[in-house]
């Protein structure tokens, strides 16, 4: 990862802030589940410790197993952290690697995965940031991470045909169009696609302080994510909620061309619903 | 029990990854199918399940799971099971493999595979795990040896004999890692020749062989790490040779998983399984 990609208002190097420090370890703490030997205890209970070797583990030649133990603890820790490296990236380089490490380490005390579906992971991350980071520092930084959930959300997401400009052209103001499964708004009170393309790709322009909304999109099978102008995002979030043609477009105002062409271009819409009555 | 319409080829394998996607469409000799980890293609629709049906239409696929936790005594995850059950029937893949290790602990999944003791208790609470994947799945499942770091004292049978004994009762086969094999041999002090001698090879319907990283442990002896980063070595290779002139051809499969080459590196993997699979004496 480059340093440069990371913004002058971060926390650069030093020890993280208090706030960012790991909590003690609490889920291990639990009622042991039934059917398990004191080793078998032991070996569960000390894995997140951070220290120390459970007894009964050994080596080929029953001597203690000393960091043989460690490599399993440092599996599970670096494999958890890199599944949330790899689901935020953008997150992961604007904070630099230290805070990221911080964050991250008490955001797996708190948040284990619940299922080993590793794409699924992280959906809390954003409300966690919002709760551990330093007042008025990095604000942006869960609608960052609400963007890559997104466009995580969206490559997984339901194949569809959406919808051609032929088509829609055809089309009555009070047929009720919806998005396909894999597009989505994200409106935001922060500059959230100039500070996650200022992450992600080098020489973006620098942010500037304004809210920012967001439509993203998975024309293929590679999601992206596009500003959209100021009527835009009514527009989207009234298709959101398959609304008719023709107050989607009202909605959008000035903006209604602009969008419109987008959400076509991009196959966002998808295909007419029953007209409401 | 079950019917085994579809088994893998005794032919080179590699696990799949999305950049190999158009190198293996395009040419994939010596590659005869593919395996794919079973938790990557649990999503709606997008890349990875329109890449796997186009693979399934020209390769037997292989299934290999990586999150039951079948070694751990809680109860198997009902949604992760169904997860499976819809995979493997769509996909009806030619096999469905799983470790014997845990991975979850109090609902928490923990991204690794974890040992376990080698005792009645936890050979019955394993048995009970694979019957119950085999029923719900409706059909016969492979176990793979893990590869060991440490030893727990209080494990009363030897590894062959555990694997061997679940497959007596279940009737499951195995899927038998001869890298795992040299990987826990190395950091336990014993013969992998032996453990070869001692597995039932009758029972294995596929093999993997992967990379492993060197490090020490406190008394300096080598302690290998099994992190599917690199080329097989060639002591595994070698013991690949005693457990195909023993057992027979089998479906051969190179593991790569992280700092993952460009197709050339790892079809010359797929060529050298290739070659020592033409070695066996028919």
């Amino acid at each position: 990862m480059s340093s440069d990609a990371r913004l002058p208002l971060t926390e650069e190097g030093g020890s993280a802030p208090t706030a960012l420090r790991a909590a003690p370890p609490e889920y291990l703490d639990q009622e042991e589940a039934g059917g398990l030997s004191p080793s078998e205890r032991a070996f569960r209970a000390r894995l997140a410790s951070g220290s120390g070797v459970p007894p009964g583990l050994t080596d080929g030649a029953g001597r203690p197993a000393g960091r043989r133990f460690d490599v399993y603890r440092n599996n599970v820790a670096v494999g958890l952290r890199e599944a949330l490296e790899s689901g935020f990236p953008a997150v992961a380089r604007l904070l630099g690697p230290a805070n990221f490490d911080g964050l991250a380490r008490a955001f797996l005390q708190e948040h284990h995965p619940a299922a080993p579906v590793m794409q699924r992971y992280g959906a809390g991350f954003p409300e966690f940031l919002a709760t551990r980071l330093p007042p008025g520092r990095l604000g942006y930084l869960p609608d960052v991470a609400r963007l890559e959930l997104a466009l995580r959300h969206a490559y997984h997401a339901a194949d569809a045909t959406p919808i051609g400009p032929e088509t829609l052209a055809g089309l009555h103001e009070d047929t009720c169009l919806s998005l396909v499964p894999a597009a989505a708004l994200l409106r935001s009170a922060w500059p959230v696609f100039s500070v996650y393309r200022f992450a992600m790709q080098p020489g973006s322009p620098r942010p500037a302080a304004r809210a920012e909304d967001v439509l993203i999109t998975r024309p293929g099978f590679d999601p992206d994510a596009h500003l959209l102008p100021p009527g835009g995002a009514a527009m989207v979030a009234a298709f959101a909620e398959s609304a008719p043609l023709g107050a989607a477009i009202a909605a959008a105002d000035a903006d209604a061309a602009e969008t419109l062409t987008l959400l076509l271009r991009e196959g966002a819409l998808a295909a007419p619903k029953e007209t409401r009555r | 029990m079950f019917d085994h319409a579809s088994p893998l080829p005794s032919l080179p394998g590699v696990g799949f990854k999305s950049r190999h996607f158009a190198d293996l469409m395009d040419d994939p000799a010596p590659v005869g199918w593919l395996e794919i980890h079973a938790e990557n293609y649990m999503g709606d629709g997008g890349r990875p399940l329109a890449q796997l049906r186009a693979l399934a239409e020209r390769f037997p696929i292989s299934v290999h799971g990586v999150g039951l936790s079948i070694g751990g005594p809680e109860p198997l995850d009902p949604d992760h099971l169904a997860r499976l059950k819809h995979l493997v029937g769509w996909l009806s893949p030619a096999s469905f493999s799983e470790h014997l290790a845990w991975s979850t602990h109090e609902g928490v999944f923990l991204n690794d595979l974890l040992p376990l003791p080698y005792t009645d208790a936890t050979l019955a609470r394993v048995c009970e795990h694979v019957e119950q994947v085999q029923e719900a799945l409706g059909r016969q499942m492979l176990l793979e040896n893990p590869s060991s770091y440490l030893a727990f004292a209080e494990s009363t049978w030897e590894e062959p004999a555990f694997l061997s004994e679940v497959a007596r009762r279940t009737g499951c086969r195995l899927l038998l890692d001869v890298n795992n094999v040299f990987v826990s041999a190395t950091n336990l002090g014993y013969a992998p020749q032996a453990y070869i001698d001692a597995f039932p090879l009758d029972r294995v319907g596929e093999i993997h062989l992967g990379g492993h990283d060197e490090d020490h442990d406190d008394h300096g002896a080598p302690l290998l790490i099994d992190s599917h980063g690199r080329e097989v070595a060639d002591p595994v290779w070698a013991l690949l040779d005693r457990v195909l002139y023993r057992g027979g051809v089998r479906p051969l499969l190179i593991e790569w998983d992280t700092d993952v080459p460009d197709w050339p590196v790892l079809r010359a993997e797929a060529l050298r399984a290739a070659g020592a699979l033409a070695r066996v004496p028919a």
